[in-house]
């Protein structure tokens, strides 16, 4: 099967070639034989280096459009002035007032991505039977299917309405709806890689639980979630660093008035609803309006880059070897 | 006696938690399902009363009862064309690289830590990219093939690690018989590798795309128009050479966009509007994951090692 084109030339080649003449001739085809491979090697080289330059390239683009922004803005005014307002006469650029719309909706998103994430992934790896788990899975997995921004319109159009009904009084733009929204989409981020994790857990330690009398809610919950506690957290950590760089959802539903405000109930914009704000407008390259969502992006890479840390930090830490 | 009821009332209660337990399992999963039917249903309701033949030949409109979807997803499709045709080679050819070429060395290290991290960063971030870097620095402008590139990289990482693990599941003695056999190393690679591994490949490279397709932030952040009531020129049709790829520098918008637009417009009537053409979308990427899995759990099964 594997006859090689270089091979079947000599062979056409070689009744007329004897002694001497062959084995040069064998030699000159390994020679160019060895070259292609060593083209194609550089090739596949190169391909695998984009991933490279697609970070330099991000780097890059935020610092040096984040250098002229921070020539005009004082890195102590951009950490602490408490209004937001770029694109007024009188400018003022606090990026608390974005991280306060980022750190609330993402409260939110989490406290319901977590526990039911979590749940999930024990129920599905230490109750559940092997034909609910193969029906679940996909089901659940459809969740991060779905486009962000169709649940954008869902949070806005669907869940806002029915939380008016429950509280009259919440803005047609809320951080709430949009919070719980998104905590929804991110429960299979959570649940899939906590399950992972306790599926990978050796079956021996369960043996050895139940061994000694212990119930399956004992055994999993003392036993397994223990024992796969690296996975899990990297699983929160994930989730966490999604529900961070969520971008659409919040556009659309939870107004994009910056807002120096930690309470859900009120509207407010995130570091991600301001870039998208600035993008539909049509502010002139170069102008300062412009590098705002460049600091916001950086702002935003170093907050995703602290919690990808701190998940390595952890898998490490809390690895178990069996 | 009395120590053994005291026992079974003790068992009693811990089978009481398994049970409770259990149903929290269920309940927390129904919240995941019934949401989905919700967004379904909800979608559904409004939108296909609009889902006409003209809702897919007309142009977007001020008048929300003639607007339609088709320069959205005939920009969808042409910046997918891009996005694949960019992804899928370089995803494929950095992957055989990093599974069968790549040495162990810090410089291996460097690329696999480096894709691990791509695969995190929020999209909107490859949106800043595209605009300091395709838009203004190369100067390819809002254009189509902006998008394309911007999807491309986002979508590299999930094609590498898909087909990473298409090959890494190819057991060591197909490639050990054919360099018995005296193929060279690309040779092993075409020859087996690539055609045992497609399928796995070809699921990582849909599911991808069906990431792709419902992108929304990026786009817009390059600076996607809402409102175009055109048609990019038919590829491929202009004066050769140059007129050939007019189309990928010209504006466009997609459906993701077309749906933002309509979603935050206080007109409940363009609402229906959205939620039509948010049926058509969950259509695309559900059927498109929906054809991933098929194929995986089909191919997988002719595969006898």
């Amino acid at each position: 099967m594997a006859v090689t084109s270089t091979t079947s030339t000599l062979a056409v080649t070689s009744p007329s070639i004897t002694g001497a003449a062959k084995l040069a001739e064998y030699a000159r085809s390994k020679a160019r034989r060895r070259r292609t491979e060593r083209v194609i090697e550089s090739v596949l080289l190169l391909a695998a280096c984009v991933s490279v330059f697609t970070t330099i390239g991000i780097v890059y683009i935020l610092v040096r459009e984040s250098a002229s922004f921070f020539a005009h803005v004082p890195l102590w005014t951009f950490l602490t002035d408490t209004q937001w307002t770029p694109l007024f006469d009188d400018a003022h650029f606090g990026i608390l007032v974005l991280l306060a719309g980022t750190v609330s909706s993402s409260a939110v998103a989490l406290s319901i991505a977590i526990p039911l994430g979590t749940i999930i992934a024990i129920y599905l790896s230490e109750f559940a039977g092997h034909k609910t788990r193969e029906i679940m899975k996909p089901l659940l997995e459809m969740l991060s299917g779905v486009p962000t921004i169709i649940y954008g319109y869902f949070a806005l159009l669907f869940v806002t309405p029915m939380l008016q009904k429950l509280y009259p009084e919440l803005p047609g733009f809320n951080v709430l709806s949009a919070g719980i929204v998104m905590g929804v989409m991110i429960i299979p981020y959570v649940s899939s890689l906590s399950e992972d994790a306790m599926r990978a857990v050796p079956m021996s330690l369960r043996e050895g639980s139940y061994a000694m009398g212990a119930t399956r809610f004992q055994t999993a919950v003392k036993v397994v979630v223990p024992a796969a506690l690296s996975g899990i957290a990297a699983a929160y950590i994930l989730g966490i660093s999604r529900a961070v760089g969520e971008t659409m959802i919040l556009a659309v539903a939870a107004g994009m008035q910056p807002n120096l405000t930690l309470n859900p109930l009120e509207p407010a914009a995130t570091i991600t609803s301001y870039i998208v704000q600035v993008a539909l407008g049509d502010l002139p390259h170069g102008s300062i309006g412009y590098q705002t969502i460049f600091a916001a992006g950086l702002t935003l890479m170093l907050l995703t880059l602290f919690f990808n840390l701190i998940g390595y930090w952890m898998r490490r830490k809390y690895r178990e070897a069996y | 006696m009395d120590r053994k009821s005291e026992l079974r009332a003790i068992i009693r209660a811990h089978k009481r938690w398994d049970a409770l337990f259990g149903m929290f399992g269920l309940l927390a999963m129904m919240v995941g399902v019934l949401t989905l039917a919700a967004l379904f249903a909800n979608m559904a309701i409004d939108g296909i009363p609009r889902l006409t033949g003209d809702f897919f030949t007309s142009f977007p409109s001020r008048r929300a009862g003639q607007a339609g979807i088709l320069s959205a997803w005939i920009g969808s499709v042409l910046v997918m064309f891009v996005t694949a045709i960019v992804a899928v080679p370089l995803g494929i050819a950095g992957a055989i690289y990093l599974e069968e070429y790549a040495r162990k060395n810090w410089f291996t290290d460097v690329i696999e830590i480096n894709i691990t991290n791509l695969a995190g960063v929020p999209s909107i971030v490859y949106g800043l990219l595209a605009l300091g870097l395709f838009v203004y620095t190369f100067g390819f402008g809002q254009s189509i093939l902006s998008a394309g590139l911007t999807l491309a990289l986002l979508i590299l990482p999930i094609v590498i690690v898909t087909t990473r693990e298409a090959l890494r599941s190819i057991p060591q003695h197909i490639r050990e018989g054919a360099y018995a056999c005296g193929a060279s190393q690309w040779q092993v690679v075409k020859h087996h590798l690539l055609p045992y591994g497609l399928p796995g490949i070809l699921t990582g490279v849909i599911i991808g795309l069906a990431r792709a397709i419902g992108e929304t932030a990026p786009i817009i952040t390059i600076g996607a128009l809402t409102f175009i009531a055109f048609l990019p020129p038919v590829p491929f049709t202009g004066e050769p050479p140059a007129g050939m790829l007019d189309w990928v520098f010209s504006p466009f918008t997609v459906m993701p966009i077309q749906i933002f637009n309509w979603t935050s417009r206080p007109d409940p009537a363009f609402h229906q509007n959205a939620a039509a053409a948010s049926f058509v979308l969950v259509f695309m990427t559900l059927g498109m994951n929906g054809l991933a899995i098929w194929l995986r759990y089909r191919l997988r099964k002719n595969i006898k090692w």
